[in-house]
Order: structure tokens, then sequence, then C-alpha cells
């Protein structure tokens, strides 16, 4: 009777890690931090960009309007692919387009945006890059559509067509 | 055009394999003595393998970008050496290496074992042949290393540059010898269960095989660890990271299966239990095959994954762990053994420690290792199991283990008693003192650390001891437990004494501390073959006034675009000191880390000594033959 | 007298060392346990990528603020998973993972113990 049971055990065993490997292999190796909406942004300092004046968040995000925070650098490649759509959404009277400048330098910075034009409404510098990080960002460039001081919509890498247009959806 | 030669030699190989299955059977129960027919045929396999695999080599060499792999994988401007080592440093090439080494260990294996009976050989032969065939298949199928590409590019993509790297030129190699080896073992003990044969000649004959397979198994480790630890820039040399822990649960299964077989060698006992060992060993190599190639597990040495491919392998892996276990189901007799008890002081009881330590490490590494992708699968959440899980269940296990390789050896077969009490005693007490000493005054955890590193003296003193004492008398197993004493020791120190400095500095500034100066000299610029240079100067004083310079070195390599940081590392035999510059976003100062490791290359003595070991045994066993 | 030399080399050794020491670090400590999100094999320390940077400026400033280690820890879980942390814990997620290997290892042991000791009863 013993041993009957124990080779059925084993073959039951071998079929579950079979199962399961069958199964890991149609998931991603590649980790991306579970986008949790509705998260209220936390309260930061940071130094805008042209005055050197010191801010704080709850200047940046007030009252019940759309912001769009772009975390962007000059160093950055995406970036310049994402700018055009940043440029259209400017456009927009209902949403303020914040740009949070991450580890750039100063001169590249304004190049940058003296060549491509300026989509944004403010923005503010983030030289070591812990802002990003209290975003629970981790890369450049990522967007946050902001309400009421939350995040509705996390965006980790460029914007892109679709991106857009759901975006001015959720803003009608 | 030597793709067109590989691709159908490839092709011919696979033919070769049904050839040799047909006659083995075929000779099976006709002839006395194994047909010299199926031998040319093995040796015909392998020419074939062999014409295929410098087929890619001579397209690498060429720089032949009409071969996909080669486009994907090289670089016109690359050195020779490392396009002809790109050959297997890429799925497909390592793949081909993969089978040209299943082939040739067959057919050295026919020459090797004349003298064993012809039944158990042609059955080792049809089961190595299954393997063999899995693997052109596969090859083959999902990742032919001589695909056309049209129209033929200019230019490859180049190889990744850390791995354009000595080291790791003849890591792969090595590591495979020994991953590869252990199908001899599966194969040959598969046959055994098979035809009966499993007896103490078997043992002595299938032990060459194993002490191979460990000996460069061990060997490929190091060179992964030393590359890690020279190339990587982080200083470290082992990182829990899946793939090395996938070459460590062959590692683990292998020594305990070469322990055992030196007990079969004596007393046919635990013959059901080397027979699960000699296939779990073969199926782990080929389970960390599965891990790394599937692109399932996260890690920084994957290769391009292709579920594809994962799936391949995971049903072959899975067809292979059924085939061997029906097998022996059916065909192993029941043990006679199974009610033989030991004595609680014998050299079997040691070895049974050895077994039931050397298996609980194996399952903390496999556990480990796959657990994040059954959290995944059940419960969809995602984890990450890193160095300080394995660390916690692994280094205080190290205790008793490694007392008992201490002891372990002094004892005789079947009976016996605890000779020399005093001495074992007295040198307690020595490793004792010792650790407590070395332990008082740092701000570690006291109690824990002195009772390992008692431990490890312990085992050090005990066989530094037993070198001048026994002569020469087992002197592969007590340099093989001296080694390892040295390694745990060497590990233990570096972990416990290294120091270092993280800081930024802009050219000509000083960096300084109590006991330490360090000095940014200048940057200097140059072009190599395919990379530009960019090397810094340091002076490096410490507080007794040796100075020393130190010139880490940035590259920036043409194709791939990417940048990697070398280290300087200046070696003697207390300490390494190692220092990496590192280049910083938008900023005019670059990042610096200087470590101090000390008994850096004690380690690597240490696994040396330890493969050292393994050579000894093979010799004296051939000279007693 | 072999050992005896052994022993004072390895105590000149010891004293040559320990001059060299600082303390352990903290921070080295932690952001040895976080797995970093841009190079997904290396930890926080190892890594030099810009978000690693970052990682290990906004450690520093958190300890400055006065946070410990747990709860620099949580901080970090809240905003990236439990998957940041190399230290898996012991959590309904993990029990099986430490407990499995202890489990095998006791099994083991049952195993020899009843193989052993058997025979000395019998006798």
């Amino acid at each position: 009777m013993k041993t009957k049971i124990f080779p059925i055990f084993l073959i039951i065993t071998f079929s579950i890690i079979f199962f399961v490997f069958y199964k890991g292999l149609q998931n991603s190796s590649i980790y991306t931090p579970e986008i949790k909406s509705k998260i209220k942004i936390p309260n930061f300092q940071a130094k805008e960009f042209f005055s050197k004046d010191k801010i704080n968040s709850d200047q940046i995000f007030i009252g019940n309007e759309y912001y769009l925070l772009n975390i962007w650098a000059s160093w950055c490649i995406p970036c310049k692919e994402e700018h055009k759509y940043l440029m259209d959404l400017s456009k927009k009277e209902n949403i303020k387009i914040i740009g949070q400048n991450y580890k750039d330098s100063l001169d590249n910075a304004k190049n940058f945006l003296a060549k491509l034009d300026n989509p944004y409404d403010l923005i503010f510098l983030d030289n070591d890059g812990t802002i990003a990080i209290e975003l629970g960002a981790y890369g450049v460039p990522e967007t946050f559509l902001i309400k009421n001081n939350q995040i509705i919509k996390k965006i980790i890498g460029p914007l892109n067509q679709n991106l857009l247009f759901e975006i001015k959806k959720l803003i009608q | 055009m030597a793709s067109l030669i590989g691709y159908y030699s490839l092709i011919f190989g696979l033919g070769v394999s049904i050839l040799i299955v047909f006659l083995s059977i075929k000779n099976f129960n006709h002839t006395q003595k194994l047909d010299t027919k199926v031998t040319s045929l093995v040796f015909l396999q392998l020419l074939f393998v062999i014409i295929s695999f410098s087929g890619l080599i001579l397209s690498f060499a060429y720089s032949d970008f009409s071969n996909e792999t080669v486009f994907n994988h090289s670089h016109t401007t690359k050195p020779l050496f490392y396009k002809i080592s790109g050959t297997w440093g890429n799925h497909e090439g390592s793949l081909l290496l993969w089978l040209l080494v299943l082939t040739l260990f067959i057919f050295v294996f026919l020459l090797k074992s004349k003298n064993q009976p012809k039944q158990y050989k042609i059955l080792t032969l049809l089961f190595q042949q299954i393997i063999i065939i899995g693997f052109f298949i596969f090859l083959i199928q999902t990742s032919n290393p001589f695909n056309h590409v049209f129209p033929v590019p200019k230019e490859g993509l180049g190889l990744n540059p850390i791995l354009q790297d000595p080291a790791l030129a003849i890591h792969p190699p090595i590591l495979y010898l020994g991953y590869v080896g252990t199908s001899i073992i599966f194969s040959s003990a598969l046959a055994a269960v098979c035809s009966n044969n499993i007896t103490k000649m078997w043992a002595s004959h299938i032990k060459k095989w194993v002490l191979v397979s460990w000996i460069f198994l061990t060997l490929g480790i190091l060179l992964g660890s030393i590359w890690a630890y020279y190339e990587l820039g982080w200083g470290g040399f082992w990182f829990w990271d899946p793939v090395e822990n996938v070459s460590l649960m062959p590692w683990f299964a292998l020594t305990t299966l070469l322990h055992c077989v030196l007990v079969l060698e004596k007393k046919l006992i635990l013959t059901s239990w080397v027979v699960i060992l000699s296939i779990a060993t073969f199926t782990l190599s080929m389970c960390g095959t599965f891990l790394v190639r599937s692109g399932i597990l996260n890690s920084v040495h994957t290769f391009a994954d292709d579920p594809e491919r994962g799936l391949y392998i995971l049903i072959f892996l899975f067809i292979l762990i059924f085939l061997s276990f029906f097998i022996f189901l059916i065909f192993h007799k029941s043990e006679k053994d199974n009610n033989q008890t030991f004595y609680l002081l014998s050299k079997e009881t040691s070895i049974l420690v050895n077994n039931w330590f050397m298996m609980y490490f194996l399952s903390v590494v496999l556990i480990g290792t796959i657990y994040p992708i059954f959290l995944e699968v059940i419960s969809s959440q995602k984890i990450s199991v890193g160095p300080p899980f394995f660390n916690k269940l692994i280094l205080p296990f190290l205790i008793p283990f490694m007392l008992a390789m201490a002891i372990g050896p002094k004892l005789k077969w079947i009976k016996s008693d605890i000779e020399d009490k005093i001495y074992l005693i007295v040198f307690f007490v020595i490793s004792l003192t010792l650790s407590i000493l070395i332990i008082k005054n740092l701000d570690i955890n006291f109690l824990y650390n002195t009772i390992l590193i008692t431990a490890a003296f312990y085992l050090f003193f005990i066989t530094l001891r037993d070198f001048f004492h026994k002569r020469y008398r087992n002197l592969s197993q007590i340099t093989a437990h001296f080694s390892f004493s040295i390694l745990i020791l060497s590990i233990l120190f570096n972990n416990i004494f290294s120091s270092e400095i993280i800081t930024n500095l802009r050219i000509n500034e000083t960096y300084q501390t109590q006991n330490l100066k360090i000095n940014f000299e200048s940057v200097k610029q140059e072009n190599r073959q395919n990379f530009i240079a960019i090397m810094g100067k340091f002076i490096v004083e410490d507080q007794s006034g040796s100075m020393e310079v130190m010139q880490p070195e940035l590259r920036i390599y043409n194709q791939p675009n990417i940048v990697t940081s070398e280290a300087d590392i200046k070696t003697n035999i207390f300490t390494d000191k190692f220092m990496t510059m590192n280049y910083v976003q938008n900023q005019d100062y670059f990042n610096i880390r200087y470590q101090v490791k000390p008994f850096m290359i004690w380690i690597w003595i240490s696994t040396l000594l330890l493969c050292f070991s393994g050579s000894l045994s093979l010799i004296k066993k051939k000279y007693e033959n | 007298m072999n050992i005896l030399k052994f022993l004072i080399s390895i105590i000149f050794l010891i004293n040559f060392f320990s001059s060299d020491l600082k303390a352990r670090n903290l921070e080295t400590e932690i952001t040895k346990n976080l797995r970093c999100l841009i190079c997904q094999g290396q930890s926080v320390y190892d890594s030099d990528s810009e978000f690693a940077n970052s990682i290990k400026i906004l450690v520093e400033k958190k300890l400055d603020d006065g946070f410990n280690e747990k709860q620099i820890y949580d901080y970090l879980k809240d905003k990236y998973g439990d998957w940041i942390l190399y230290d898996p814990g012991f959590t309904k997620n993990t029990y099986f993972l430490w407990l499995l290997p202890i489990l095998m290892f006791l099994f083991g042991g049952a195993i020899i113990l009843r193989k052993v000791i058997l025979k000395k009863k019998k006798l």
C-alpha cells in the first residue's frame, strides 16, 4: 500500500510543477509595479524652473482642476518623441501641464524647450530624483493625470496617439 | 557557405542518431560484443556536430552577416578572439556547444568502458541518444544557429560588451562540460537499473564521470564568479542570482552523489539513493537550462527569452523526468539493503549526514529560486527572494555541517570510535579562542559569528593536522575538506572585514578620511579597437603613507553603444583593493567606489584547490588500477 | 610548532585588518536589500542607474529624518510593491518559502535517525 502512495504522490507533484512552469512561461519576467488608482499625491517641496523660487506641491495642484504631471529631461530620447503630444494637450483649456525636470542640467533643459517649444504651464526641478520616487515613478518619461490631489492615471514611458486620446476623453 | 555546411551537418547528425538507435537495438540481443559499427557511428555523429560547430565558428570569425546568429551577436570591429568566443556567447551557439559536449562525452564513454557489460553499454548509449535527439530537434526547430538573413546586412549588431572578456570566453565551455557531463551519469544510471548492473564495479566506473563533471562544474562556477567580481563592477562575487543558483543546484547534487558513490564503491548499500541522485543531477541541469533559457526568471544574465523555446525544454524536461521515474519504478529491484542500518559512529553515517545537509542546501536554493514563479502563478503576487533569504537559511546550517566535515572522515567503515579525543578538543578550544579574539571588537552579532567562525576554523585545523598526520592517505579527501574550510573562512572574513568608500570626485579633487586619502589626478582618453577608453588616474594613500596608483576605466563601446565600467584591482595575498569609476548624468564629477576586500584571492585559490583535490582522486584511481 | 607559527601569523593578520575598519553602515545594509527596478537583477546598492542613485539619496534623507529601517522598507513597499525587497520576510505569502526547506531538513533527519538508531536498540 505504502509503495503505491508514494509514486502517485510524486506523479501529482511533478504534474503540478509542470503546470506551474507552463503557466509561468506566459507571465512576463519583467516587473512593473501595480498601478494603483486614486492615490493621494504626496506633499513635496521643489524649486521652480525659471525663477528658482521654492514652491510647495499644494501650491502647484490647486482645486479640482485637471493636471498633467510630466517627468522629463533633455537627455531622455523618448521625451523628444512625446513632446508633440504634450504640445497638443497644452492647447486644451481645461488641463494644466506641469513639468518635472528630472536630473537635468539647466542649460540643456532650456535649450530643449527653446528648440521644441514649451508645453508646460509650470516646471519644477527634481535634481536628485527623489521627488520622482515620492510619486512612485522609476524612469523618464512618466506622466500622471491628477485631479483633486489624486492620481487618476499613470503612464509609464512616452505618450502616444492612443494615450493622448484617452487623456482627452478622461478630461472631457 | 560555412553556414550551409553547418546546417546540413546538423541534419545528418540527427539522421545518424536514428541509425544508432536502430543498430543498437538490433545489436542488443544478437552478438556477444558491442558492434564496432555502433562505435563508428557515434564517432560519425560527433564528427558532424564538430563540422557544424566549426561552421558556426568560421561564420563568426569571418563576420558572415548572412547568418542571423552572427548578425545578432557580432560586429566587424570586434577583436578576433571575441568574435570566436561570441560563438557560444548566445543562445543558439551555446546550445550547439551543449550538443557537441553531449556527443563528445558519449563517444569517450564508449571508448573508456570497454570492460563493462555490453547490454549496459548499449542501454547507456540509447538513453544518451534520447537526450541527443531531443537537443537536435530543439536546435533545428526552435533555435537554428544557421538561419539566413536576406538582404545581407553590412554590419552586425555586436556582442554585449560585458561578455567581451577572457574569463567569460572560456566560462561557458567549461561550465557545459560540467553540466552536460551529468547526462552520462543519468544515462548510465538508468542503463544500470535496466540491466540490473548496480554493482561496486559500476560505482567505481561511474565515479570517474562524477568526478569529471564535478571538477568542470566547480571550475565553471569559479570562472563565472571571478568574471562577476571584476566585470560587473560591484565588487561582489556571488549574488544569489537565479542563474548562479541554477549552477549551484547540480553542484550540490553532484557533491552528494560523489560521496555516495564512495560508499557504494566499498559496500553495496544506498543503491536506490545513488540512482535517484544520478537522475536528479541531470534533471537539475536541465531544469536550470529551462529556467535560464525560457526567460521565466528575472536575472542579470538572461538570454533573449522566447516562450516557444521555454515550452520545448519544459516538455522535454518532463518527458525525461517521467521516463526515468517509470524506469526506476519498473526495473529497480526493491533493495536488499533496505533494512540495513548503520552505527552512529561510522563512515556510512557520516556520509549520510553529508547527504542530509547537502540535500537541505539544495532544497533551499531550489525553493528560493522557483518560489516566486509559484507564488505569481497561484496568487499573482510578485516578490523577490534574494541574498537575505539564502544567508538566513544556509549560514546557520553550515555550523553543524562543518563540524561533521571535520569529524566524519576520521570514522571507519561499519563501526568505530573517535580516536585522538584530546586533539579534537584542543583544536576546538583553539578555534573558539581565535574566533572570539577576532569578533570581540566588531560591531556585529557576537555569538552567531563566533560560532560560525569557530566551526570553520575547527575544520581548518583538523584537516590541516591530517595533512601532516596521515601523510598521503586520503589526500584528495583531506585537500577537499581543507580547501572548503579556507573557502568558507575567506568568504566570512571577506564579508566581515570589507570596507568601502563611495564618493563623488572632480578632477584634481581629494577625498580624505582619517586613514585614507584619494586623489583624483587626471583623466585621459584613448581610442581602442572597438571602444573608447576613459581612464582615470587616482592616487590612494593610506595612513602608513604607502601609495597606490589606481586606474579604473570607463569603456564606451561602439556597437552596441554601451558604457561599461572596468574596475582596477590591486591584488595581494592579504587583500584586494578595488576601484571603479562611474559616469554621472549631467555632472562634471565621477562617482568613485573604492573597496578594500580582504582574502579575496583565497576564495579563488581555495576553489581551485577544491578542483585540484577532485583531480587527485581521479589520478589516484588510475594509479591503483 | 607549525601550528603556533600559524596562530601568530593569523593574529597578526587580524590586527592588520582591524585598523582599517569602519562601523557597518545602515544605509549600505538597506540599499543592499532593495532591488533596482531598472536593472532588475541588481540591488540598488550595486546598480548605477538613475533610479538606484535616487533611491540611495532618498534612503539617506529618510535616515536623516529619523526613519528606521522598517519604516523605509514600508515606505518603498507602498510605492513599488513587495517585489522591491530582496528579503521576502515571513508573511502569509512566504510561509511555504521558509518552512518547506526546514521541513525537508527535519524529514531527512528523521529518515537518518530511523536508519541509525534502530540498530542500536536491537543490540
